[in-house]
């Protein structure tokens, strides 16, 4: 690590604690996108680029307003656009600024194998340390929103830092600075928590009766959350997992496979061992050459 | 086959020794770099291939070269290796089998009931794999692959690795436990002695064409 973080709550697959002293004694932090405010202008996405100096490949249009097309180590976040009809028949243009989610109970650092290449910060932010990644891609496999990306060039694992660099030295992300329509705010959890619930009771107002607030408890709620007209239906934006959480599959593998494998190993080697002690080697001797010579010799 | 000077009975050819020896180097690096990626507290065993990258480079490649290796002598064990009625009544007597009651067992050709049964243990585990190590390949292939069965795949990969060094702990200590096994696989003979107690329909059948010479 460049810097020394003495707030780091979790570390990927260590077991004891990291240097966590200072904590998050102001709150955790959150950053809110409201779908509902968002036009699509895609500011964010070039604040992203700028601040974090990044540049994707020019593609080619892929016949819809997404651009890039999707998510890479380049693009940390990218506006989804969907079309949608709603039963009055009328289009609704929905737009999600997709990118990390930054989970409290993170997918990809529970299955992340190389110790430190994800940590988890006191404040919520969940950071790749690409100095220790290892290029397996187990995050990817790990993630419940397909978020983390590797990179063709470095083989290493890229995604949202929520910028932590900036959240770190009292700042708010470079997209939520970019925001023109204030569509991304940026705050401790629970003032955002407030803040959606108040966007919540004039969208309600306005005829959105299933407007709220996208803090999926499968994951232990996010760190970056969405207000969303349609908040009983997140499929309808470019397919937000409904009820998000870390696969059971994934749970299985890096939860009680490990402790039972080392188990079984170790537990085969001791009934050798101790069969060996116990029984002891099977040898042969004069008598079974003996016995191999007669019955040579009796052969007609 | 041909009796060597005496008192010697080929088992192992050279040519089966080395694929083996091949196939056990292999099989030591593909696992101990695998339990490296599998579990946090083995993670220092990546040092041993030169960091966690480069481990995360390299097993796949190792895993991939030990299944074509132990592809050859599978090809070449796997005639001797048909589980007949007697292996099943060979494994049934797993009691007299700890305790070194030969005499309590049924005659045994080239290979035993539990070495057929480690036979197929294998086959079917490097078979799973290396059919989910294709899926969790990240580098090359995972792409291909929905994102719910490289999760699978991952999960298989564990399990069947755990079950193969299992296996493999148990072949291990089979030869040490077993005096004259090892031997059989660095030398490649046995004695006549060795043969008939352990061996003994095969010990009848390789001796058969020498006396008759």
């Amino acid at each position: 690590m460049p810097l020394q973080s003495l707030d780091i709550v979790r570390r990927s697959a260590t077991t004891l604690p990291s240097p966590e002293v200072r904590g998050a004694h102001t709150g955790q932090v959150a950053k809110l996108i409201d779908t509902t405010k968002c036009i699509g202008c895609k500011a964010c996405q070039v604040a992203c680029m700028e601040w974090n100096d990044l540049r994707d490949a020019i593609g080619s249009c892929t016949g819809h307003y997404d651009n890039p097309p999707d998510l890479s180590e380049n693009s940390w976040t990218l506006m989804r656009f969907t079309e949608y009809e709603n039963p009055k028949g009328d289009l609704e243009w929905l737009i999600r600024k997709d990118g990390c989610m930054h989970c409290a109970d993170p997918g990809c650092l529970n299955a992340c194998p190389s110790p430190g290449a994800i940590v988890q910060y006191a404040n919520g932010i969940v950071d790749f340390q690409e100095e220790n990644c290892i290029g397996c891609g187990y995050c990817i496999t790990g993630c419940p929103f397909d978020v983390p990306r590797i990179s063709k060039q470095d083989k290493k694992a890229y995604k949202c830092t929520l910028c932590s660099d900036r959240v770190a030295v009292g700042l708010e992300p470079a997209c939520v600075k970019s925001c023109p329509t204030g569509a991304i705010v940026f705050g401790t959890k629970e003032d955002m928590t407030q803040h959606a619930e108040e966007r919540i009771v004039d969208l309600k107002s306005r005829g959105f009766e299933q407007a709220g607030l996208y803090d999926p408890a499968g994951v232990g709620g996010t760190h970056v959350m969405y207000v969303l007209h349609h908040a009983d239906q997140p499929m309808l934006y470019s397919g937000l997992p409904d009820k998000p959480r870390i696969s059971p599959t994934v749970s299985l593998w890096k939860g009680i496979t490990k402790p039972l494998a080392l188990f079984a190993i170790v537990a085969t080697a001791a009934v050798g061992f101790l069969h060996y002690i116990g029984v002891g080697p099977n040898e042969t001797d004069e008598r079974d050459e003996d016995a191999a010579r007669r019955e040579l010799e009796k052969t007609p | 086959m041909s009796l060597q000077p005496a008192d010697r009975i080929e088992r192992y050819r050279a040519p089966v020794r080395i694929t083996h020896w091949i196939v056990a180097i292999s099989f030591v690096l593909v696992a101990v770099s695998g339990l490296a990626l599998f579990h946090p507290a083995m993670f220092w065993l990546t040092n041993l291939f030169g960091g966690g990258p480069w481990t995360r480079i390299l097993h796949p490649f190792i895993g991939c070269f030990m299944a074509a290796a132990f592809a050859l002598l599978g090809v070449r064990f796997w005639r001797d290796n048909a589980m007949q009625q007697s292996d099943w009544m060979w494994l049934r007597k797993f009691n007299d089998v700890a305790n070194n009651r030969e005499q309590n067992l049924p005659e045994v050709g080239r290979y035993n009931g539990g070495q057929k049964l480690l036979f197929f243990v294998i086959i079917v585990c490097l078979t799973c794999l290396f059919l989910s190590g294709i899926a969790i390949w990240r580098q090359y292939f995972s792409e291909y692959f929905a994102v719910d069965l490289v999760r699978f795949g991952s999960l298989l990969h564990a399990f069947f690795g755990i079950v193969l060094i299992c296996a493999i702990v148990v072949h291990i200590y089979a030869a040490i436990w077993v005096k004259g096994s090892i031997r059989a696989m660095t030398r490649g003979w046995v004695t006549p002695g060795w043969a008939w107690k352990h061996h003994r329909a095969w010990f009848r059948e390789v001796t058969k064409g020498i006396q008759q010479r």
